[in-house]
């Protein structure tokens, strides 16, 4: 199966790729352990999440000038499928945006570390004609919108919270991705918290069955979609929205509280968790508590190997990760990712002294 | 001479089954690749419309009729049209503006799909949405206009195809009426045929060659990926309605194929490829034997 499997994502490769990347994608390490590293140039190959890429190409460039001789490849083909070229070991790291599940974990041929890097959320988007004040959600009448029990925009339950906006007759139009993304995950993940009827009728994954609505293709194509289609709700991740000014609504966290998604309250949901973060980091904190906590907000992992088989790698990785986990933070801000808080690097950085570098 | 001879042979006949083989190759790893899913849903896969990857349930009935429903439709617009540019260009055209228009029409083929897919969302759909919403309530009730005036549905899928598989069959279709002797034209106004009457024995004449061109068309549109999956809707339900959100074979491939992380789920996209691939292959067949029946035709015809 693993052969089958690599196959497939070289296909993706080839076709998501320019064929500017030449032939390194598969070569794992042209590392020299025989004299000393410094006047060698390390390639190190990773592959997976796309919704990180910004910022880890800006981390890559940023190191490498740092360390002109260590240079960093990374391919945004998709969670899934750098969790399957991690598993079949044709990269040295892969990058996801929802943690591994334990099926996953078991095909991989040895341990795989699961490592925070930043973070991210999505917000609701809506186009409803002559209302031009900020709309409230919960996460159920999120929910509801979302199984199609919420027909119309003048429903009681929207009514109620949002008292003073005049809401119109007119049918929600629901609009979701139609493209397997990491933001349908922390989309349906947060459904899936606060709906029983999500959960079972919908789940969790990165593509699931909607039982109503249009699927655009992207951001842009949910967006696009919402901008044009009067009566619409859709989902965007926060960098998205931020980046295109596309008005959002708040949305109730497990405290009660009405958030306006933004870089602080991502990084307060992440704050929240940190005290029940589980010492391998996979841990969903949506519907997080804790005053001014965004509720529907997710980590990003990069993903590496307890024992990497190359052990000079391994160490670049790892000094490397002490770099973005602290000055690399600085990045966040002008990218639009919230950064990681204090508490979280703190674990993680005692964390790293796990990957067996010798 | 007979060895550079027996060499050009081999080495042309070596060509001919390299191609042979890279089909039977394609078709191999598409179904070993999706072997899983083939023994686990067998032909229930070909006839349930269950999508759901979480629970593990891959039936692929609604994106073999979004497939073919939209390609269909997508002929039938344009069709029409293509078979009217060829015989414009070939048969009536002044010389003066010959050029330029094919010149168009193949420009039309080299844009990118994903170009047509962002003039669909931004130009097509708003357009389709508001003939939607201008349609008359009582059209409204008719099963195929039925559904919420979304603009993004089957009809705007069918009209982006039809408009990329234009200067496809067009330009075939084109070639083919340039082969007609002129003497069948001649013969023609020589038995006192008007300009229609002669066009029209030119168009009889081509007629295994213009199916090609349309079927060419047909086989561009089965696989068309990108900008199908921008106007679609990306639904996948079995629906009458022009107008309601669909999905095609190659747009759930597209879409869902880089984080399709289980290996069944995989396997299920890979058999949708398998389904597509056999389906196109059946096109083709069925065309080929379209031609063939025509062209055995031809001769008693001309005998009697």
């Amino acid at each position: 199966m693993a052969q089958v499997q690599t196959r497939y994502i070289g296909f993706a490769l080839a076709a998501t790729l320019l064929a500017a990347c030449g032939g390194s994608n598969t070569q794992p390490v042209t590392a020299n352990n025989s004299s000393s590293n410094s006047s060698q140039t390390i390639q190190i190959n990773g592959a997976g999440a796309t919704f990180p890429y910004p910022i880890y190409s800006k981390w890559f460039s940023e190191y490498n000038k740092l360390h002109p001789n260590i240079q960093i490849n990374y391919q945004s083909i998709g969670s899934g499928g750098g969790i399957q070229q991690v598993t079949n070991q044709t990269v040295f790291f892969g990058a996801t945006d929802g943690p591994m599940n334990e099926e996953q974990l078991k095909a991989a041929p040895g341990p795989i570390l699961h490592f925070p890097t930043v973070l991210g959320a999505v917000v609701p988007v809506y186009n409803i004609p002559g209302v031009t004040d900020e709309l409230k959600f919960t996460g159920q009448v999120l929910a509801d919108i979302y199984l199609g029990k919420i027909k119309k925009w003048n429903d009681a339950a929207l009514a109620k919270l949002n008292p003073g906006v005049k809401l119109p007759a007119t049918d929600v139009t629901i609009v979701h991705r139609s493209d397997g993304s990491g933001t349908t995950y922390i989309f349906v993940d947060y459904l899936s918290k606060v709906s029983p009827d999500f959960k079972t009728q919908v789940g969790v994954s990165t593509s699931v069955k909607w039982p109503v609505g249009v699927g655009g293709k992207g951001n842009e194509g949910v967006s696009g979609l919402v901008t044009q289609t009067p009566g619409s709700i859709g989902y965007v991740e926060l960098i998205y929205a931020l980046q295109n000014k596309i008005a959002f609504g708040p949305v109730q966290n497990a405290d009660g509280e009405f958030v306006k998604a933004s870089v602080d309250a991502v990084t307060k949901a992440a704050a929240a968790a940190a005290t029940t973060m589980p010492p391998d980091f996979r841990v969903s904190i949506t519907n997080a508590t804790g005053a001014g906590a965004y509720p529907i907000s997710s980590f990003t992992w990069l993903l590496f190997y307890e024992d990497p088989k190359d052990k000079a790698a391994g160490k670049v990785m790892v000094d490397f990760m002490r770099w973005a986990l602290t000055d690399g933070q600085k990045y966040c801000a002008d990218l639009g990712y919230a950064p990681l808080p204090g508490s979280v690097v703190m674990v993680e950085q005692a964390a790293l002294d796990r990957i067996k570098v010798s | 001479m007979r060895s550079p001879d027996l060499g050009f042979r081999v080495s042309i006949g070596a060509f001919a089954a390299a191609l042979l083989l890279v089909v039977i190759a394609i078709g191999f790893t598409l179904a070993n690749d999706s072997w899983l899913s083939l023994q686990k849903f067998g032909l229930n896969f070909w006839r349930t419309s269950t999508w759901n990857p979480v629970s593990g349930e891959f039936g692929a009935l609604p994106f073999i009729w979004g497939t073919l429903y939209s390609s269909v439709l997508a002929l039938l617009i344009a069709t029409p049209v293509a078979l009217g540019i060829a015989v414009f260009i070939s048969e009536l055209c002044p010389r003066m503006l010959r050029t330029p228009l094919v010149f168009l029409t193949e420009l039309l083929a080299a844009i990118p799909s994903i170009v047509y897919g962002l003039w669909g969302i931004f130009v097509l759909v708003p357009a389709v949405r508001g003939v939607e919403t201008a349609m008359p309530a009582s059209l409204r009730t008719l099963p195929l206009f039925s559904g919420p005036p979304l603009g993004v549905g089957m009809f705007a899928a069918a009209l982006i195809l039809a408009v990329m598989v234009v200067p496809f069959t067009s330009a075939v279709a084109r070639e083919v009426l340039k082969t007609v002797p002129e003497t069948q034209r001649e013969a023609a106004y020589a038995l006192g045929a008007t300009r229609f009457e002669a066009i029209r024995a030119a168009i009889f004449f081509a007629r295994t060659g213009i199916i090609g061109a349309v079927m060419l068309g047909f086989g561009r549109a089965l696989g068309e990926t990108m900008a199908v999956t921008m106007v679609i809707g990306n639904n996948p339900q079995v629906a009458l309605s022009l107008f309601a959100p669909q999905y095609t074979m190659a747009a759930v491939i597209a879409n869902e194929f880089t984080e399709a992380a289980n290996a069944l789920y995989l396997s299920a996209l890979v058999e949708i490829g398998l389904v597509l691939f056999v389906i196109t292959l059946a096109v083709n067949a069925l065309s080929r034997a379209l031609i063939w029946s025509m062209a055995r035709q031809l001769p008693s015809k001309a005998a009697a």
